[in-house]
């Protein structure tokens, strides 16, 4: 029928476009979160301990190196790197030149050393290099674990007031260091 | 031939679930009193093995998760509530390390998500009943300059019959 018979406000006839958007908004709105969470890598986890001071512990020197150990009594002062090892542990190795140039520039690293024989962790120094002021041997885990570390490496940034103010997960590599941990230093010595 | 096959499947399952059922925990670190052991596999169900992120402490056989087993046992020994055993554990964790994330103003919209999204999907279905029951209604009267046109039809007025 061509008569038609226009009714305002006629039940039947609701004109809701947007309705038939909903759809496509939640759609795009799923879709970022999405595409956000496939830029970050789940295996890293945030550090519960940023701003906080770092937990006590003092933990027995490695034998062969010294005989000073190294114990929260260590930190603070100035700011440090704290990295967590094990000779058994291979990205360890590939982060190792990183830490070593960063020791000849200056920076402060300290270490614990995770769950290792000490003959291992000083065959592992000789053969690399030794970058560390004090090296602390955590043959149990137990000191790591109040450092929240769930696997090595793990490396700590120390400010002066022996806060934890950023935690590194996994090898650290040149542009680690470049992008996050020396300006973060060169922040904290100011 | 498919009873058999349904038995089969049957038996797979029973014996899949009971090699998932079969906890990580070795002998040496259990516990002598059986209810802090019983306490400490509780509790190894709820913490997340750091390292594997999917399993908890009690099914996991990393080393971390042996050690986060060992610190929940020392604990238990000294005497420690289940909740400051796993507030310990959070402290250097973070609530990641438990498998059921708490009710927190940061986590209110992931418990409470399932409940808004019923009642939005409950508010579309009502407003979409009552409308349907609105137009299924009986036709109201047709206003006057309806039932002109209405008349004027079937008076037959040309140029209005056009199909």
């Amino acid at each position: 029928m061509s008569a038609r018979i226009e009714r305002e406000g006629g039940a039947r006839t609701p004109r809701r476009g947007w309705i038939y958007l909903l759809p496509v908004l939640l759609f795009a709105a799923v879709g970022v979160f999405l595409a956000l969470g496939l830029g970050r890598d789940p295996q890293t986890l945030p550090s519960v301990l940023i701003d906080k001071p770092a937990p006590a512990f003092a933990l027995p020197p490695l034998p062969g190196r010294d005989e000073r150990g190294f114990s929260s009594a260590d930190l603070g002062g100035r700011p440090v790197l704290v990295n967590v090892f094990a000779s058994w542990c291979v990205p360890c190795r590939i982060e190792h030149p990183v830490l070593d140039r960063l020791a000849r520039e200056g920076v402060t690293i300290h270490a614990i050393n995770y769950k290792d024989a000490p003959d291992d962790a000083l065959s592992f120094l000789r053969a690399l290099g030794d970058p560390f002021a004090r090296i602390g041997t955590d043959r149990q885990g137990r000191a790591a674990i109040d450092w929240g570390v769930y696997g090595v490496p793990e490396t700590f940034v120390i400010d002066r007031a022996g806060r934890i103010r950023y935690r590194h997960v996994g090898p650290l590599q040149p542009h680690d260091v470049e992008r996050t941990i020396a300006p973060l230093l060169a922040e904290l010595a100011r | 031939m498919i009873r058999r096959a349904l038995v089969a499947l049957l038996l797979a399952c029973t014996l899949a679930h009971a090699a998932a059922s079969r906890a990580a925990t070795s002998p040496d670190e259990i516990l002598p009193d059986p209810a802090l052991e019983a306490r400490a596999r509780a509790l190894g169900k709820e913490l997340r093995c750091l390292v594997c992120q999917n399993q908890s402490i009690d099914d996991s056989d990393a080393p971390l998760a042996k050690d986060l087993r060992r610190v929940v046992r020392e604990r238990l020994v000294a005497g420690d509530s289940d909740a400051a055993i796993k507030r310990h554990l959070v402290e250097r964790y973070g609530d990641f390390v438990l498998l059921e994330p708490p009710f927190k103003p940061a986590t209110w919209l992931l418990w409470g998500g399932p409940l808004l999204v019923v009642l939005a999907g409950g508010a579309l279905a009502a407003a979409f009943l009552r409308r349907r029951a609105v137009a299924l209604a009986e036709p109201a009267e047709l206003d006057p300059a309806e039932k002109r046109a209405l008349e004027a039809l079937l008076a037959g007025e040309p140029g209005d019959r056009s199909r």
